[in-house]
């Protein structure tokens, strides 16, 4: 605990000191004295954040307590394996994302970036974020979510003479702060209700308005964890912020929103008392995300817009299958219960390893093309092969394939869903049936996503001159990148492990019951950690496989002469890019299916007279519920708000007429 | 010493009407000079008729802020601004003076309804504490010139403060002695304020402030 303690200690004075550097001018010197110190202190306190979650055994329950001078709430932190497990990506991205960042701001010109503030702001988010994870007190966790949530807003906003980004960092706002109000009333009605705002002293039994409760954090939660329609933030800001940043939002701090969920859970008391609909809502919002996000990311040529509505897929799938845990504690299947948990758990830190890489090599791609657009892109591979590769394993995993770790996440998900025909009830075994066919068609598509976002940017031809000849980043500045990508292949090949480990989490979190936990280690988890074992022999053999064959194609052709041809040369003579698909004809026959349910609009302009003129296509997928919802709602509010200005007049007479005005009123209502 | 009590108040009445009739800004520093040393003769005249040191300490405050302090330093300051001798009003001279006898009207209504159950106070003094009120708040409302609020809000103060005398208990004079403190700072910080208005907006009127509303 000591340790963990000094590294919160440590982002507190690294944040304090690239404070004290930002207020003053800025000037290449202090940019560059902001970029060492800030990395290297969030680096430093990473690692030792690290070491203390790891020190005193994985198991073990720790906590410190101190007054903090309020009237109301205390300093309480814990960390217990809950707590653990959701600090690992925190301190592996907080530690990749600032060695990444430092790099990739290494020459930022000083008149238009002050780092000295950057990496203060990300040094606060990393604190908040730590806090947020190991707060113990309601008051406490609030102030921690405050400040997890406010000091994006200025990371979001970096170039900030973007007006694009500027939109970005205020939408980001305004849907944190929504979200919290939520979180305000959860917390404020359970301190009503117990008279105390630690968690220790809440647990006791099952409050008053359950029901109330559960949906207030439900919705506050869900709406960091970008669930559907909570979601239209993400897509927003994650593009428009530095892409060290991004992975560390989408990584780490959107995990916040599950964390909050399950912890909720805890606050609740026990969940077999609480009606059956809880868990299918959880199953059923997650699903309807996931299926939602992944169609989004469909028709997008945006890369990191593709990969922020990615995020939003693998919230819901995370979601879905904390409420597929949820139904089987209310079931009573241990089956159902222990899998969907582990299933949630599971995916939440295997999704912290690919998202992460994939933002970071989305970052580099920016960095030496100077645009995401896919339709510029294509043909980086031959040019930056390390690059290519590292985006190759990242989509590989979040894809589905095996052996790496994105398979074994939804593996597990996908397992705990197969039991559902154990379930009471036909319809509950039809829900669950239905929604194991909603996660596969996400996995389907989502592979589809990941085969057009790869190849679009890194395979065929170049398709302008941004990425005809890109500034390759040298491959020791691709390290920081090795970190995440070395844990999607760790996270698959060594599946069994990393299920084991969670293991302890899951006969910690109190959701579980204790009868159920009992069976499910006798007989779940045991079967499927060698189920999971046994894909990992296969993926290692598969790989060798792979690797043999390579060097035998190396062997065969080392001796020959071997003829190189343009990428889809297909035989024509002069080959231009032109003729490559483009982001929207690859995806041309999935968004005219799926079109109607989630709104892709396809552009088709083609002359089908016999001397063909000019013709083109395009596939775009604006937010439904941002443009039909939320655009006209908020537009409804700034008319009203705007109808009160006839109040505001701006003489100082009418304002205290006002006042005597309320005054009398106010004294009519009190003798009345 | 009661009907003396009630003469007082009589005379506090009075002046408010006066205040809301005035057209002179001398005349308004005077009745707001008056209604100071009023309100020190009616600390003198304790209701239950016990004369005690707190009292007549307050009184001397109140009678050397208030009655002779404030006064001088505004009369000094309109000097110090050269400002024209008539106050410029909005809503002319007659509605605020009707709006006032309404206030009464109201006040005295509320006293049967309250302070009959609350037997504290006197009678007539709530009614001519919330008319001096009303009074002061339809000054600031009525006039146009910033120093005039400063005279509206004196005006206004002097009622909260006829409304605590009653209230007054055994060692309340800090408090009220602290208030007194309070609304010399105001003053003092209002015409600091009003004299960097003058020279920033070569005048005081406050129609020039809806510039400064986004």
């Amino acid at each position: 605990m000591n340790i963990f303690l000094l590294a919160l200690l440590l982002m507190a004075a690294g944040a304090v000191a690239t404070g004290i550097i930002a207020i003053r001018p800025v000037t290449a010197a202090s940019n560059r004295t902001a970029n060492a110190l800030g990395p290297g202190t969030a680096a430093l306190a990473c690692l030792l954040g690290l070491i203390g979650v790891f020190s005193g055994g994985w198991t073990s329950i720790e906590s410190f307590q101190t007054a903090w001078g309020l009237p109301f709430g205390a300093l309480a932190f814990g960390l217990d394996p809950l707590s653990r497990l959701f600090l690992l990506p925190v301190f592996v991205l907080g530690l990749s994302c600032a060695l990444a960042g430092s790099i990739s701001l290494r020459h930022t010109d000083p008149e238009e970036h002050n780092l000295g503030a950057h990496w203060a702001f990300y040094l606060i988010l990393l604190l908040g974020m730590t806090c947020v994870m190991t707060a113990r007190d309601g008051i406490f966790f609030m102030l921690s979510w405050e400040l997890m949530s406010l000091s994006p807003f200025f990371l979001i906003d970096f170039n900030d003479r973007d007006r694009n980004v500027q939109d970005a960092s205020w939408v980001y706002l305004v849907a944190a702060h929504l979200g919290a109000v939520f979180l305000i009333a959860f917390f404020a009605m359970l301190w009503q209700q117990n008279g105390t705002t630690l968690f220790a002293a809440m647990t006791v039994e099952a409050p008053a308005h359950a029901t109330l409760l559960f949906l207030c954090a439900f919705i506050g939660f869900g709406a960091k964890a970008g669930l559907a329609p909570l979601h239209v933030w993400l897509p927003e800001a994650h593009p428009a912020a530095p892409s060290h940043v991004s992975a560390l939002l989408s990584g780490a701090m959107l995990n916040a929103g599950l964390y909050g969920i399950i912890r909720s859970f805890d606050l609740l008391g026990p969940m077999q008392e609480h009606p059956a609909w809880w868990g299918w809502l959880l199953v059923g919002v997650g699903i309807v995300t996931a299926l939602m996000g992944i169609l989004k990311a469909l028709g997008q040529s945006h890369l990191k817009r593709l990969l922020a509505y990615s995020s939003v897929e693998n919230m819901g799938l995370m979601v879905m299958a904390a409420g597929v845990g949820l139904v089987g504690v209310q079931n009573g299947i241990a089956w159902i219960a222990a899998l969907g948990f582990s299933g949630c758990l599971f995916h939440m830190l295997n999704h912290s390893a690919f998202k992460g890489l994939l933002f970071l090599c989305a970052g580099e791609v920016l960095h030496s093309t100077g645009t995401v657009d896919m339709t510029k892109l294509g043909g980086l591979q031959k040019r930056m092969p390390m690059l290519g590769m590292l985006f190759a394993l990242g989509a590989a995993s979040i894809a589905c394939l095996p052996p790496f770790n994105g398979f074994a996440g939804e593996f597990v998900i996908s397992l705990s869903l197969v039991k559902g025909l154990y379930l009471h009830g036909l319809e509950q075994k039809i829900a669950m049936l239905v929604t194991l066919v909603g996660l596969m068609l996400v996995s389907g598509i989502s592979a589809f996503v990941y085969l057009k976002a790869y190849g679009m940017t890194f395979l065929g031809q170049p398709r302008s001159q941004f990425a005809e000849a890109p500034h390759a980043p040298e491959n020791r500045l691709l390290l920081p990148l090795c970190l995440p990508a070395a844990l999607c292949v760790v996270g698959g090949l060594g599946a069994k492990f990393v299920f084991q480990m969670i293991q302890p989490t899951i006969a910690f979190i109190p959701v579980m019951p204790k009868s159920l936990l009992g069976i499910a280690q006798d007989v779940v988890i045991s079967g499927t950690s060698s189920l999971l074992g046994n894909i990992s022999l296969f993926g290692i053999f598969g790989i060798l496989l792979v690797a043999g064959a390579a060097y035998l194609r190396r062997i065969l052709l080392g001796r020959k002469e071997v003829k190189r041809g343009p990428t889809w040369g297909c035989g024509y003579q002069y080959g231009t890019p032109r003729i490559q698909y483009t982001p929207a004809s690859f995806v041309e026959p999935a968004a005219r299916i799926f079109g109607n349910v989630i709104g892709t609009e396809t552009k088709p302009q083609i002359d089908e007279s016999y001397f063909p003129q000019k013709s083109s296509f395009g596939v775009s997928a604006p937010d439904v519920v941002r443009g039909k919802f939320y655009t006209p709602l908020f537009e409804k509010i700034l008319d009203a708000c705007n109808a009160l200005k006839v109040f505001q007049s701006g003489v100082v007479n009418t304002y205290i007429l006002y006042i005597i005005v309320t005054l009398i009123a106010l004294l009519f209502w009190g003798v009345a | 010493m009661y009907s003396l009590f009630q003469f007082v108040i009589l005379l506090l009445l009075i002046s408010d009407l006066v205040v809301l009739w005035s057209g002179r800004i001398l005349m308004l520093i005077r009745l707001s000079a008056l209604q100071g040393m009023l309100l020190a003769a009616l600390l003198l005249l304790p209701i239950n008729g016990h004369l005690d040191g707190e009292h007549i300490f307050l009184a001397c405050a109140v009678f050397a802020l208030k009655g002779i302090g404030f006064p001088v330093f505004l009369r000094r300051v309109s000097h110090k601004l050269g400002i024209e001798p008539m106050v410029r009003v909005r809503l002319g001279r007659f509605f605020p003076l009707l709006a006032g006898l309404a206030c009464l009207a109201f006040s005295m209504l509320l006293e049967n309804r309250i302070a009959e159950a609350l037997g504290l106070f006197p009678h007539m003094l709530l009614p001519v504490a919330l008319t001096t009120l009303f009074t002061g708040l339809i000054v600031v409302v009525n006039c146009a010139k910033a120093l005039t609020q400063v005279i509206g809000y004196l005006v206004a103060e002097n009622g909260i403060f006829i409304l605590g005398i009653p209230l007054m208990t055994e060692g309340s004079m800090w408090f009220e002695l602290s208030i007194l403190l309070d609304v010399f700072a105001a003053i003092f910080v209002m015409a600091i304020a009003i004299n960097h208005i003058n020279s920033a907006f070569s005048s005081i009127d406050l129609a020039h402030f809806r510039n400064l509303r986004d």
